[in-house]
Parts: structure tokens; sequence; C-alpha cells
């Protein structure tokens, strides 16, 4: 092999590895993806109904109904046109309340209710996710941005989250 | 201006004048002033050889650093004083903050953390102008000068759109809060830690960058700039540590790595300066891998300027922050794209000129630092394609989308496996070249045995087989190596003792921070695969058992803290004979007590999980809400070998300090290198 083919092989091995990486990363990626919808996309029926999504809005002041003997939580999203009913099994966030913006990871069953395994509130009382902030500035309805521009997105955490 | 008004709640003690707030401003500018004489100076000086020129670039570098103290003193002052006719103090203290908080909410918020960074760099700077006295003139004066220009930069972004002296008037009388989870010793230390490695990398930077303006650079180069590399690595590690046991504890849930944006901003940085590392080690010993080092230098500090950048201004969450405040994002962008493209350019234009002397074949110990690098940049890739991916799609108008842990886990895992197979053997095998069969009698055993032991590790626990096989396979060949990497130096010595004892600091480092990545990989495997968790409705006196143990909910009665209120729980945790996966073990009961806090200035509320540690596990549990009559809501967990993964941590940190401190990085460069490096550093 002459320098010149052996820089060419070279080159072409590199631009391989590279090309196979990212084709291995991106369909990684693409596996994982959450899509975010705003409960008027959810009753426009536009979610599929067999993959994880997230769903985001206000909670319905009055619409929380805690089972006193479990762990059943029931309440409503809204983004100030729609409502979505979300249910619920497990501890809610330190901030989860009526008016509160959340986000809620799950699916849509059959009845049309969001069955959510993950529901995520800011450590802030000024917060609201932005995504929610966005929907929300769509429909001339509340804040338009987070209050704190800074506030620090590291602490829009689940309160279930496993690594 | 304004006439001394009594401030709330201030220390009588404290010279605080009501004018301190401008002596900040004044001392930030003055800063910048300085720093662009300096690096004008310095540069300029470098360029056409004008001694005088040249030194400036000390002077210029302390006097960065006073002027930046003088200003941290100020901030410190205001929150001291509780000034909130300052801004800034108003929005992240308040009178009834303990004092301790005061001082560490300088650098709780965007304007402060910013102002921590300046403060940083110019002690970096500091540090690089104490010790540069044997480098050649040319050279620590282009280094300060890069590192000058970067810190005006800084400077000129701090000023001009996060001042955090700005007043308002008519002052609050009462501040918000600092936000409740911030108020933590935790908090004291993580920040100056990881800016500090933040920071760190721009001497590696500014190393890079004086040997491309200088066009020359061989194994004394790598060899001045490892320690500092090192040493920056160093604060990363424990920056990162200390963040993930703060969340552990402090976010009341017993996470300990989300894969969220803000991790994944310091992690990047980490991955690219571990790679820098060693590939400054091949730099350094074969004089080779030279454009590729300091391509790693460059990419390293950018990650750092993005990490820092994007996740202070918000963008990352949503790139709606642009639009909040869009004199911060142009700016960002903008350092952003001089910093990287001006590097860039300047590495297309001067790379050629480096010419590794070295020859390369595969199968060497150089081959396996390169596969280890590839590993580490692939996963840095990883990393930054997860966090910037859903901000490309929303930019885009894709839609709004997040990408989970899932992603991570599943690209990270089969990474850290390969990183773990070249770390293992790498170190046994020789510089130049080495036989591919010789090579393989060094796995004939080690491979088999690895995974037998792994396996049987992985039987003791009896759940995800697959994974835990795999995690402890790979941390026993880590392991299994490293301590025959001992054996081989010692092999032909007299005396072993005598030869351990002399064994170079800098090689026991190393065996130190890989014995902590095996380490960290049993932590990480255990915790994930064999840790359990439960969310139960618990009545007074009602148990749940987990993991081997009982868990029972005794109390829960109201408490009062400094400035905030709220109710303790009382859990007893009692052990099982049966059930559950992972070690047991015959701890005697033991009582949890987690908190639900309320804090007063901002109504926050907070989860304190009741901890109990322990080397082969930790027991928590966390309180959820009040449910019917005298129940609660809670999470119980049993985490097996969860404090290995900062053990882990500490190990790697601490081969970090021992690589730094070998004594060949402070014996005085050989006159011929020196000499070298001084002609190259005029260009031709």
């Amino acid at each position: 092999m002459t320098p010149r083919q052996r820089r060419f092989l070279g080159a072409f091995a590199v631009l391989a590895g590279v090309a196979t990486a990212a084709a291995v990363l991106l369909s990684a990626v693409s596996e994982n993806l959450l899509f975010f919808y705003t409960p008027s996309q959810v009753a426009a029926g536009e979610v599929p109904a067999d993959r994880t999504v997230r769903v985001g809005g206000l909670v319905v002041s009055g619409s929380i109904e805690r089972n006193p003997d479990s762990l059943a939580v029931r309440f409503q999203v809204t983004d100030m046109a729609r409502v979505v009913p979300v249910s619920y099994e497990g501890i809610l966030p330190d901030l989860f309340r009526e008016g509160q913006g959340i986000i809620a990871q799950g699916r849509i069953d059959a009845n049309g209710v969001f069955q959510a395994t993950e529901v995520l509130a800011k450590h802030d009382e000024n917060y609201m996710p932005p995504e929610v902030a966005a929907t929300l500035a769509m429909k001339g309805e509340g804040p338009l941005a987070p209050v704190h521009p800074d506030a620090r997105p590291a602490d829009a955490r689940p309160t279930g989250a496993q690594p | 201006m304004n006439d001394a008004t009594p401030l709330p709640g201030g220390p009588s003690w404290l010279l605080y004048d009501s004018l301190t707030p401008e002596v900040g401003t004044l001392a930030l500018a003055a800063a910048l002033v300085l720093a662009l004489i300096g690096a004008t100076l310095s540069l300029a000086g470098a360029a056409t050889g004008r001694m005088a020129w040249l030194r400036v670039a000390r002077p210029t570098s302390h006097g960065q650093c006073a002027l930046l103290v003088i200003a941290w003193a100020a901030l410190s002052a205001a929150f001291v004083a509780n000034d909130f006719s300052v801004l800034y103090v108003a929005n992240n203290s308040n009178t009834q903050l303990p004092l301790i908080y005061r001082l560490s909410a300088v650098w709780g918020a965007h304007e402060g953390s910013l102002l921590l960074w300046s403060l940083a760099l110019t002690g970096w700077m500091v540090a690089v102008a104490l010790r540069s006295r044997h480098l050649p003139e040319v050279f620590a004066a282009r280094v300060l000068g890069v590192m000058s220009l970067v810190n005006a930069g800084f400077l000129a972004f701090i000023l001009f759109t996060s001042n955090p002296f700005l007043r308002h008037f008519p002052a609050p009388a009462e501040g918000r809060d600092l936000n409740p989870l911030l108020q933590d010793p935790g908090l004291i230390f993580h920040p100056p830690m990881l800016y500090m490695g933040y920071v760190g990398m721009s001497v590696a930077f500014a190393f890079a960058i004086a040997a491309l303006l200088g066009g020359r650079l061989d194994a004394a180069w790598a060899r001045w700039t490892r320690p500092w590399t090192l040493a920056a690595w160093v604060f990363l590690t424990l920056g990162i540590t200390l963040g993930s046991w703060w969340a552990y504890y402090e976010l009341g849930w017993g996470g300990w790595w989300f894969w969220d944006p803000v991790e994944n901003a310091s992690f990047m940085p980490w991955l690219i300066a571990t790679a820098l590392v060693h590939s400054l080690a091949v730099t350094e010993q074969r004089d080779s891998f030279k454009r590729w080092t300091v391509l790693l230098a460059i990419c390293g500090f950018a990650l750092s300027l993005l990490g820092t950048f994007l996740v202070r201004s918000g963008v990352l969450t949503s790139v709606h922050a642009f639009a909040a405040d869009p004199t911060r994002g142009v700016f960002i962008l903008g350092v952003l794209a001089l910093a990287v493209g001006a590097s860039l350019v300047l590495y297309s234009v001067r790379a050629p000129l480096l010419v590794d002397r070295g020859s390369f074949a595969p199968i060497s110990r150089e081959g396996f630092l390169l596969a280890n690098n590839v590993v580490l940049v692939v996963s840095a890739a990883a990393v930054l394609l997860g966090t910037l991916y859903p901000l490309a799609m929303d930019a885009f108008g894709l839609g709004k989308i997040s990408v989970g842990p899932p992603y991570f886990n599943a690209v990270f895992a089969p990474l850290m496996l390969l990183l773990a197979l070249a770390l293992g053997i790498g170190p046994r095998v020789r510089w130049k070249g080495q036989e591919a069969r010789e090579v393989g009698l060094l796995m004939r055993w080690s491979l088999p045995l690895s995974v037998l032991a792994g396996t049987l590790a992985a039987l003791f626990g009896g759940v995800h087989l697959l994974a835990t096989t795999a995690g402890f396979s790979a941390a026993f060949w880590v392991l299994g190596h490293t301590a025959l990497t001992v054996r081989d130096r010692l092999r032909y010595a007299r005396s072993s003792s005598t030869a351990l004892r002399r064994l170079p600091v800098g090689f026991v480092g190393m065996l130190l921070a890989h014995v902590g990545f095996a380490v960290c990989i049993i932590g990480v495997t255990a915790v994930s695969q064999w840790g359990v968790e439960r969310d139960i409705r618990l009545a007074m006196g009602e148990s749940t058992e987990l993991g081997g143990f009982r868990f029972t909910l005794q109390s829960v009665r109201e408490i009062d803290g400094p400035n905030y209120s709220g109710v303790r729980g009382s859990v007893l945790v009692e052990p099982v004979g049966v059930g559950g996966a992972g070690p047991r073990d015959a701890t005697a009961s033991l009582t949890l007590y987690p908190e639900k806090r309320v804090y007063q200035a901002g109504g926050a509320a907070m989860t304190e999980a009741g901890i109990a540690a322990g080397i082969t596990r930790d027991l928590l549990a966390s309180l959820g809400e009040p449910r019917g009559d005298s129940a609660w809501t809670l999470r119980v967990q049993v985490k097996p070998f969860q404090r290995w993964i900062w053990f882990g941590g500490l190990f790697m940190a601490l081969g970090g300090i021992l690589a730094a401190s070998d004594r060949r990085y402070r014996l005085r460069v050989r006159a011929a290198d020196g000499e070298a490096l001084a002609a190259g550093a005029r260009p031709a």
C-alpha cells in the first residue's frame, strides 16, 4: 500500500466510524423521544394511543380527587381551551396543587383518560414548565414566561426519576 | 446618590456603606479594562517580540483577581447587610435567611454565578502567573493573554447583561427567598467546585491556543499542560460527585443522576477532560497525538462555555428564554461563536505545523488510549445530542419533545463497558507496540475469570442477570488488571516492598483513579439493578416489606425550624429474613426521620428524605402527603451499594490529585525543550 492509499483508507475508516456512530445514536434518540401535547391536541385526538407522551397544562381548580385508601389520584389539566382527565397512582411532587402548571407523562387510554406514570412540577412556586407557558401564551392566557428567566431548569425533576 | 438608609437586619459590625454596590460595579468595570489591556499587550507583545509588553501579563492577571475579590466582597456585604435595593439580593435572600446561606446565596442564581465564574478564572490566572516562572516568557504571556481575553468576554457579559449590583428603587422591605433547595450545605461547595472545574478547562485551552500561536508543540508542552488539566479534572470530578450526592439527599426522592440538561452540561466537559488527560499522556510519552490533543483542549473549553451559558440563560429548557431576554441570548451566541470559531480557524491554519514524531502501531498502549479517547468522545457526543436535540426540534418547529433517561442509559451502558475493557488492559500493554499474541495472553485467564466472578456476583442478587453480570464483570476486569499492573512493575524488582514505596506518585494516582472507576461501576450496577422502591399509603402503625426490610410508620409530628415549619415522620426499619433482591445484612432495627418542610418566605414545600447510609446499602423513606385519617403516602427505598458511586468519584479525584503532584511536573523544564519552545514561540 502506498502512503496515499493508506491515507485514503484511514480517512474512509474514520468516516465510516463516524457515520455508524451517528446512525446508532440518532436511532437511539428517535426511539426514546417523548412528544409533548397540549390538552387541545389530546381532545382533538392527535395523540397516538399506544405511545408514551407528555401532556402539560394547569391543574383545574377543584378537580383533584384523592382516593383516601390508596395512592390513586384523579385530576384535570387544561390549556384554558380544553380539559384532559388524568389518572395517576403514586406520590405527587411537592408543588402539585390547583392552578399549578404541571407535565404528566404516560399514555391515553380507550376512555380518553390520560394514565400518567410520572407527574412533574417545578420546585418553585412561580415556575411554569416552558411548554405549558408557551401553550398558554398561544391562547392568550396567563404569564408568558417563567417569572424567573434564570430559574434553574435543574429543578424541574420528576419525583420518581430513576436512572 | 442615596442617603445611608437603615437596612433591615444587617449586623452592626459590618462596615457597609450604601454605595458599596457601586464600588462593586466599578471594580468589575476596572477589571474589564485591565483584562483588555492585559490581553492586547501580552498577545501583541508575543507576536512582535516586545518584551516590555509581555511583562504586563502577570501584573494585569493579579490586578484582575484583586478587583474581582473586591466585587465579590461587595456583593457578599450587600447580602449580609440585607440591602434589598440591590435587585439580585432582593430576589435571592431575606432577613430570615441564616447568615451562612446569605453568603452562599451570592452564587445561588444567574448573576452571582457568573461573578463566581470570573473570580475562579482570575484565581486560575494568578496560579498560572505564579507557577509559570520556568516557562518561556513568550509562552507564559500568550497563555495569560488568552485567559485575559476569555475573562474580558465574561466581564462584558456580566456588566452589560447580568450585573449583580443592579439597583431598583424603592427598595422592598423584605426580599424573596433563596430557593429552599439551595439552603443546604451541599450548595456551599458544589457550585464553586464545578465552576473551578469548568474554568480550569480554560487553562488547558489557553495552553493549546498558545501552542498554536507559536506553531510548536512538543513533549515539554504536554508536561506543562497536564497538571493543569488534571487539576481542572479533579475539580470537575468533585463537583459532579458532590452534585449527585446533594441531589440524592436534598431533592428528597433518592435519585442520584437524572440526565437532565444541567447535569449533562457538567458531564460533557468531564468526559472530554478525561479524554484530554489520557491524550496528553500520549503526547508527553510518545510525542504523538498532538493535533488531537489540541482539538480536545479546544472542545473541552467550548463545552464548558456551552454548559455554563446554556444552563444559566435557561436556553436548555426552552428556546423561548431567548425571547424572554434576547440580549443575553445574542451575547451568548456571540461569545460562543467568537471563542470557538476563532480557535478552530487558528487550529485549521496552524495544526499542520504540529507533526507527530512517534510512529503509531494499533496494538500498543497508545492504541488503547486512542480507543479510550474514541469511546469518551462518542459518549460526550451522545450526551450533547440528547441534550440539544429537543432544542433543535423546537427551534425548527418540529414539535416539542424531550429525550428521556432511557436514551442515555441505553447508549451509555455499552460505551462504558467498552471503556472498561480498554481501561483494564491498556496500562499493561507496552508503548510503541506489542505482538497481538502477547496481548491475547494477558486476557487468556483474566477475561474468563472476570466474567465468572461477575456472574457469581450477579447470581448473589438474583435479578437482572445480564445487566449485572456485564457490570460486575467489567468492574472485576478493571480491578484485577489494575492489581496485575502493579505486579508487572514489581516483577523485576529485587525487593518488592522497596519497589512499592518507589512507585511514581503519578502511577499510583492512575491506579487509584482506575479503581475509582471500577468502584463506581459496582455502585451504579447494584443501585440501578438491585435497588427497589415502593410508593405506599400507610396508616400509623402499618408496615410494608421491601428488599428484606420491614418499614413501619410510627408517627408524624409537627416541627419548627429556623425559617420553616413542617412535619417529621418516624419510620422504623427492621431486617426480615426473606424476600427482596440484593445482599441482605443483619443490621439491627433503626429509625428514619423523613421531613416535609414549608419555607415561610416563599411558601415552598420541600421533601427531606430520611436516610440511613451504609457501606452495602442505603435505606430511605420520604413523606408524600396526608391521606384519609392519620395516614400518609410514603416512598420507601432500599439502595444497595449506593455510596460506592460517590466513593468511586472520590477515588478518581484523589487519583487525579496524586497524578498532578507527580515530581516530574515540578522539575525544571529541560533546557533543550525550553529553548525549542521559545524559538518556536515566534512564528517564522
